[in-house]
């Protein structure tokens, strides 16, 4: 029985988000990692309400950032542990649509997932109701291209034993940029000034990502899987 | 017409080669460094705002420039390598990695030291800045995946890689002064036209970036050496040739 690509791209997402609903626990850590992180801040600062205000994007971003690394080990690892990345790769289906497949259902569960919380913590860490809009779609951009950059880390490191230090290593500095246009955004949304500059850098580097790092995660996984 | 290029997949070539070209590249490095730097401290005229604070481009400009040309030539190799499998190309990739490093940390070490007195702080969180730091961030990330292979072939391959996707850094460090708002002086020598600085300064300069070019062929080539020897071990001509 033949399978067309568009079919086998919505049975390995579906798979993938059954797998994902299955452990919830897996799903809800990162999310409540995000919550936690962003709780210190405020504890930390000694609840200095105006200190809150202005480190406020900073915090958000930062700890979307390590939140979403959590998952992101995760990726191919049981996948390639039990042989099933090989199946799915020789299945004749090209292994950049499996790729695909497999991290817009990983953004599915965890950056999209975040959007969804963002506006609690945004609550918390005294951000404005005018900013969540622009917030939340910087954070879904971002999450976005950092599920793609973190798919090419994540292919690299997957067969090595104490990978996910090295993940992080790798996948920090390419999504600095992110880092600075995401906070840059929500910084001017609570400012009240226009945030397009920076939504738009942001978009850039999100078709950027999305458009090259499906092959690059490939490669990587090939390299692996060798 | 391709045979020079094809003699440098052999491993036995390349080390003679590297061999071979190592000591005149200290020579010459020696000389051109000598000229930069007595020239640039001794005799070139110190700047009318900077004083004879502005002396230290002399080896921040080059230690620069390097940093980006090596990261680059380390791209190129390993996509030599990856691509067409030559193992020499992951062998000068590998080679880059640690010298690229460091003329990044020179870059930025001698950077700061300027900006003490210059800007009134050691670091700025400036595009040119930050992405430099990227770059150095990069490159501790190839430098640490390569050994974290089990497999030495596997590692490369992953190296290679990760050096590619980091190439998309090089441009924007090298436009980051024009983009953006930058503390960070433009250009003064890349650049279309004349270049802004005087030829009385201009020349221990180039002297020195040569220099530093010739300098990294040098220790690239003992790193070579030392790369081909160690991927090579149980190969019989490397027997034959430490004899």
């Amino acid at each position: 029985m033949s399978v067309g690509p568009l079919e086998a791209f919505w049975l390995v997402m579906r798979r993938e988000l059954t797998l994902s609903f299955r452990r919830p626990e897996q799903l809800l850590q990162p999310l409540v990692f995000f919550l936690i992180v962003t709780t210190l801040f405020p504890l930390g600062l000694n609840l200095q309400l105006s200190l809150l205000r202005d480190m406020s994007p900073g915090v958000l971003w930062v700890a979307a950032l390590l939140s979403s690394l959590l998952s992101l080990d995760a990726l191919f690892k049981s996948d390639a542990d039990d042989g099933t990345l090989e199946q799915l790769a020789l299945g004749g289906q090209g292994l950049a649509l499996i790729v695909t497949a497999k991290t817009c259902a990983h953004w599915l569960v965890s950056g999209a997932a975040l959007v969804l919380v963002a506006p609690l913590v945004a609550i918390a860490l005294n951000i404005p109701t005018d900013a969540f809009a622009t917030m939340m779609l910087s954070l879904a951009m971002g999450t976005l291209t950092l599920s793609w950059l973190g798919a090419v880390g994540a292919g690299l490191t997957v067969g090595l034993r104490r990978g996910n230090v090295l993940l992080s290593l790798i996948v920090l500095p390419l999504a600095m940029p992110l880092l600075i246009f995401g906070a840059a955004a929500t910084d001017r949304a609570i400012s009240q000034v226009s945030a397009e500059g920076a939504l738009y850098f942001l978009a850039a580097l999100c078709v950027f990502t999305c458009t090259l790092a499906p092959f690059a995660a490939t490669a990587a996984l090939r390299i692996t899987l060798e | 017409m391709w045979t020079w290029f094809y003699k440098l997949a052999s491993p036995p070539y390349v080390y003679s080669l590297a061999g071979a070209f190592a000591p005149w590249f200290f020579g010459l490095a020696a000389l051109t460094l000598g000229f930069g730097v007595i020239d640039g401290l001794g005799f070139a005229p110190p700047d009318y705002q900077q004083g004879d604070a502005f002396r230290i481009i002399y080896v921040h400009a080059p230690g620069a420039w390097m940093s980006t040309f090596i990261y680059t030539l380390m791209a190129v190799a390993g996509a030599i390598g990856l691509i067409w499998r030559i193992k020499m190309g992951h062998a000068v990739a590998a080679a880059c990695a640690p010298i690229g490093a460091s003329f990044t940390v020179l870059a930025l070490v001698t950077g700061s030291l300027w900006g003490k007195p210059m800007w009134g702080t050691y670091w700025a969180w400036d595009p040119r800045l930050t992405s430099e730091l990227i770059l150095l961030f990069l490159y501790v990330g190839v430098l640490s995946l390569r050994p974290a292979f089990e497999d030495a072939a596997r590692g490369d391959r992953a190296a290679a890689l990760l050096a590619i996707v980091g190439v998309v850094n090089v441009p924007i460090i090298h436009y980051s002064v024009v983009w953006w708002n930058s503390l960070h002086q433009a250009a003064t020598v890349a650049k279309f036209g004349k270049p802004s600085i005087d030829a009385a300064m201009l020349w221990p300069l180039l002297s020195m970036l040569l220099g530093c070019m010739l300098f990294f062929g040098a220790v690239l080539c003992v790193r070579l050496r030392g790369e081909v020897l160690n991927r090579e071990r149980q190969a019989s001509w490397v027997r034959q040739a430490l004899q």
